[in-house]
């Protein structure tokens, strides 16, 4: 349980927001990102707000690669899900997802983390590099630690939302720092997933009773606890309301400075307004990958123009 | 009048009197609310009986006092032992029940593999579960009188291995104690979402781990609830009491060490004491048999509130909340 006290001392405590920090030592010292460029998103989360104000912060140069997709392809026994998918994730970007239901997105984004290892009958080929390294040469678990994923129902564990983060900080099962030793990451990291004011007063509540919203946003957090290179969403958003979906949108936008970001929507203005690439999917191929406003205004393929034309209408 | 006879009969159906239904219904309606009111009645005849005749004969003196035989009523003593015999025989048996419960149903659910060793496995419990205690006792006999467990109870003079101790009665209890355990964890951990787990391997967590600080914290209530359960069928069983407890009035210690002389030696439990004073047994001391029950029962009527205690207490943490509107 953390009184309040307690919980201000340690904010004195704490380190400076260290997002930024990332930012100017690793990578990418030359570009310059405004946290987050648009006044309005920042002060008020309302759809419109974002939705207008989101294009204004894109950059003109691409960032370095953390990710490269290389032939990816998966298949469940004999069906292909994935079909010899080419992508690179940057980082200090998202990488908008899309395509119509079944296309393989999930799968896609499964695989990046290896969690598709899990179901017995996928099977993968093709190369995917994290920093020029195979994941295939790295640890799993190391892997899902620098590469970790959202996914689309919020699925917090039963216990407390402390726990919940502390949990993915804690190395394996047999080391366990102490309370006092993580809480300052705790607490930083439900900091960056915007939930921190709302839940500060106890800390030991059960992490079901939050709202869907709120859960969502602890995994978030947990997601972040582990300090990730990669953040891999899989439609974040669908089971929450508009606001809720605001207040992660604006979250992906002030996270994106550190993180490289892949998320899956079906949302097509949700990945306007986030997206600074965009990936179409059509059963497994990869049919269109660009820059958003490319893709939304001037689709090269027959495919993404009949997908993304309704969306603008 | 296709269209308005379908509501009719229903209406009817809901709120009208039982004079309106078909003899057969009434019948089985009646049957029903006879069966569930004579149930509470029998209920509250067993609590009430033993309570009026427990307390009539029960008198502080007769928990703190060891029992003796003595065929003079006044000097027989009063059933310490037996109330010790009873905690500590409850305590080896879900001492040794729970581990291997939890870790055969975390075995089950979470590797499963091969698959007809997961069925094996269940089918043996299935099997363990539906024995007879007395027959499980009577197998406990003949495996503990093997010279390879010795050191369990004690051998006589010619070497031959008496079988009979706290530890080979609580190690045979634990086998009735063990199917309520596994069942109530199995459940447990049968009722976590598939992506909780999924959640947890995507941080980069092992199995092991995921297990040990997800899975486990989360059944914990399950646990509990089953060592609830099976912590009353050890306290409620007479047979395995009777064979393989030796059934002395008092503690026998076997063996010089304090602790480890109780367990390798014999006594009595509060059933023992109770079938030994009824009518039935020889000792033919109704008053303390019921005094006796009675104290027995309260042990079990307070497990039951524990498991309901514990069911409702790990509702904290835990997935009720969201299970419903998931699926
Ligand atoms: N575990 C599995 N076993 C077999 N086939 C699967 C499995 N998971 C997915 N598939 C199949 O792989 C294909 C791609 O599924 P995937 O879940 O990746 O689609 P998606 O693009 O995420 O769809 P949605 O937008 O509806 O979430 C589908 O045809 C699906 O039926
Ligand atoms: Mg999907």
């Amino acid at each position: 349980m953390i009184g309040n006290e307690e919980t201000h001392d340690v904010e004195r405590l704490l380190p400076p927001p260290i997002k930024r920090i990332v930012v100017d030592e690793q990578l990418q010292p030359t570009i310059v990102q405004p946290p987050v460029a648009d006044p309005v998103a920042a002060t008020g989360p309302s759809a419109g707000a974002v939705r207008a104000g989101a294009r204004a912060h894109r950059r003109g140069t691409p960032g370095p690669e953390r990710m490269t997709l290389d032939g990816l392809s998966v298949s469940y026994g004999t069906k292909r899900a994935v079909n010899e998918v080419s992508l690179p994730i940057r980082q200090g970007e998202v990488l908008a997802l899309i395509g119509p239901s079944g296309c393989g997105k999930t799968t896609l984004l499964r695989t990046l983390n290896r969690l598709t290892e899990l179901t017995p009958t996928a099977r993968r080929e093709g190369r995917i590099l994290l920093d020029g390294q195979d994941v295939d040469e790295l640890e799993v678990t190391a892997l899902r630690r620098r590469v970790s994923m959202v996914f689309q129902q919020p699925n917090p564990f039963p216990m407390s939302i402390f726990d919940n983060v502390a949990y993915a900080l804690r190395e394996q099962a047999m080391k366990r720092p102490g309370k006092a030793a993580v809480e300052p990451q705790v607490i930083d990291a439900l900091r960056r997933a915007g939930l921190y004011d709302e839940v500060k007063d106890d800390l030991s509540r059960p992490a079901l009773r939050l709202s869907g919203g709120q859960q969502q946003r602890l995994c978030i957090a947990r997601a972040l606890a582990v300090r990730p290179e990669v953040l891999l969403m899989d439609e974040p958003c669908s089971a929450l309301d508009p606001r809720s979906t605001a207040v992660i949108e604006e979250l992906i936008q002030e996270l994106r400075s550190e993180l490289a970001i892949v998320i899956v929507t079906h949302n097509l203005q949700q990945a306007y307004r986030v997206g600074d690439h965009v990936a179409f999917m059509y059963l497994g191929d990869l049919v269109e990958y660009g820059r958003t406003e490319q893709v939304f205004a001037a689709p090269r393929a027959q495919r993404t123009r009949d997908y993304v034309g309704g969306a603008f209408g | 009048m296709a269209a308005t006879a379908p509501p009719l009969p229903q209406k009817r159906r809901l709120d009208s009197s039982l004079s309106s239904w078909r003899w057969g219904d009434r019948i089985g309606f009646v049957a029903c609310w006879a069966a569930g009111i004579g149930l509470c009645l029998i209920a509250a005849g067993i609590v009430l009986y033993m309570g009026f005749q427990g307390l009539k004969y029960l008198d502080a003196t007769l928990l703190v006092t060891h029992p003796n035989v003595d065929t003079d009523q006044s000097k027989s003593g009063g059933f310490l032992d037996p109330i010790i015999g009873t905690v500590l025989l409850t305590l080896i048996g879900i001492a040794i029940a729970t581990p291997i419960a939890v870790g055969t149903a975390v075995w089950l659910v979470e590797y499963g593999r091969p698959a007809w060793l997961a069925r094996l496995v269940e089918s043996g419990i299935e099997v363990v579960a539906g024995t007879p205690d007395i027959v499980i006792a009577i197998f406990g006999l003949a495996l503990f009188q093997k010279g390879l467990f010795s050191w369990m109870s004690f051998s006589a003079a010619g070497g031959a291995v008496f079988g009979r101790s706290f530890l080979t009665a609580g190690a045979m209890m634990s086998l009735i104690a063990l199917p309520m355990v596994f069942g109530a964890t199995r459940e447990g951990l049968q009722s976590i979402p598939a992506h909780v787990r999924e959640a947890s391997y995507a941080l980069g967590k092992t199995r092991i781990a995921t297990i040990r600080r997800v899975l486990l914290p989360a059944v914990k209530p399950n646990v509990s609830t089953g060592a609830a359960l099976g912590m009353g069928r050890i306290a409620g069983d007479t047979a395995i009491v009777v064979v393989l407890l030796g059934a002395t009035l008092r503690l026998q210690s076997e063996g010089g060490l304090p602790v480890l002389g109780t367990l390798r030696g014999t006594g009595s439990t509060l059933t023992s004491y109770v079938y030994n004073n009824s009518p039935a047994g020889e000792g033919a001391a109704p008053n303390r048999a019921y005094a006796a029950a009675f104290v027995l029962l309260l042990v079990v009527i307070a497990l039951n509130f524990a498991v309901d205690g514990i069911a409702r207490r790990g509702a904290r943490y835990g997935l009720e909340s969201t299970r419903l509107d998931r699926q």
